[in-house]
């Protein structure tokens, strides 16, 4: 691989997680705060809250992991190294 | 393909690098069939020995093959609905537990004692052809279940509430076997190097919270699956009420 390549892949691979973390983060900051308010509100119903903010939490975060995979890629089976 | 090994004092990380079987034409990744025979055997272990000498009162491991049947079928009933999940309880409960057991399989067990010629043993599914191949199953299964339920009628759903929708819902197809497969594979991949990297740094004591973050997503992950699994198989057999 040339020097070129592999500095591009190392740059891209950086972007790729952390351009790919912003919006999940706010996606999970929301979603989190949404159930607080709502087991504030309502306490009983926090089992229910809580099983579907969990879900929904790791709904966001496979959107981060599509960006470490694209990392990952660029990283271990870079498809330009030639 | 640039196969990279960091030297690490405990544990050798090891990304692109496999234990090769040639089959015909075919070359395979050896070290995925191993660990995931042995997942395969031990669930089937856990089994047979549950449901030996059924009693009664349950106890030990046929009280937990009650529960994890008691959890699955509410999964299933919950998302596919009271008329067609018995037919599919079977495919989910596999799915979920083929995945946990080799999540939780590659996090626990210590496969560094047994020595491969090349590649290491792990999870099943860290391998992206393990997680594609089921994630594969899954879109057969679904529309499986709509042809065989619904005849053609189930390409209704296609145009359904209005055929603008026709050019997205052909995409989902696509998109779901690929989100499927990249989100498990891609959590428990990140998990491992996350743990490796870090005792790579410190090798003592620091990498033990996040690796029992890595059984809870892990976990997770293994649910999420399911869960997917069951709302598409639901989608695709489910009636409007007209």
């Amino acid at each position: 691989m040339d020097s070129i390549t592999s500095a591009a892949s190392v740059v891209a691979a950086g972007l790729a997680v952390g351009l790919g973390s912003i919006g999940p983060g706010i996606g999970q900051g929301t979603a989190s705060g949404g159930a607080v308010e709502g087991i504030a509100r309502q306490p009983e119903a926090e089992g229910k809250i809580r099983g579907t903010l969990l879900l929904s939490l790791a709904f966001m975060e496979s959107l981060t992991i599509y960006g470490l995979v694209v990392a990952l890629v660029l990283l271990f089976a870079n498809p330009f190294a030639g | 393909m640039v196969p990279l090994s960091f030297p690490l004092p405990f544990a050798e990380l090891e990304v692109g690098r496999h234990l090769y079987w040639q089959i015909g034409g075919l070359k395979i990744h050896g070290q995925v069939f191993l660990s995931s025979w042995l997942v395969i055997g031990a669930l089937l272990a856990l089994v047979v020995a549950g449901t030996r000498k059924l009693e009664r009162d349950p106890r030990g491991a046929q009280n937990l093959l009650e529960f994890l049947w008691e959890y699955l079928r509410d999964i299933a009933r919950e998302y596919i609905g009271e008329k067609a999940y018995r037919d599919w309880l079977p495919f989910i409960g596999t799915l979920f537990l083929f995945i946990f057991v080799s999540n939780w399989g590659g996090a626990l067990v210590p496969w560094k004692l047994i020595h491969l010629p090349s590649g290491e043993l792990g999870a099943p599914t860290a391998d992206i052809n393990t997680t594609i191949a089921l994630a594969l199953l899954v879109s057969l299964a679904y529309f499986y279940a709509g042809l065989s339920r619904k005849g053609f009628r189930y390409f209704e759903y296609y145009v359904e509430p209005t055929p603008i929708m026709l050019p997205f819902k052909i995409v989902e197809d696509f998109t779901k076997p690929l989100s499927l497969s990249f989100r498990l594979f891609g959590n428990i991949l990140a998990d491992e190097l996350v743990v490796a990297v870090l005792a790579f740094l410190v090798p003592l004591i620091v990498p033990l919270p996040v690796m029992f973050l890595g059984l809870f997503t892990s976990a997770i992950q293994a649910l999420i699956f399911a869960t997917l699994a069951a709302y598409y198989i639901g989608e695709a057999v489910h009636e409007e009420a007209h």
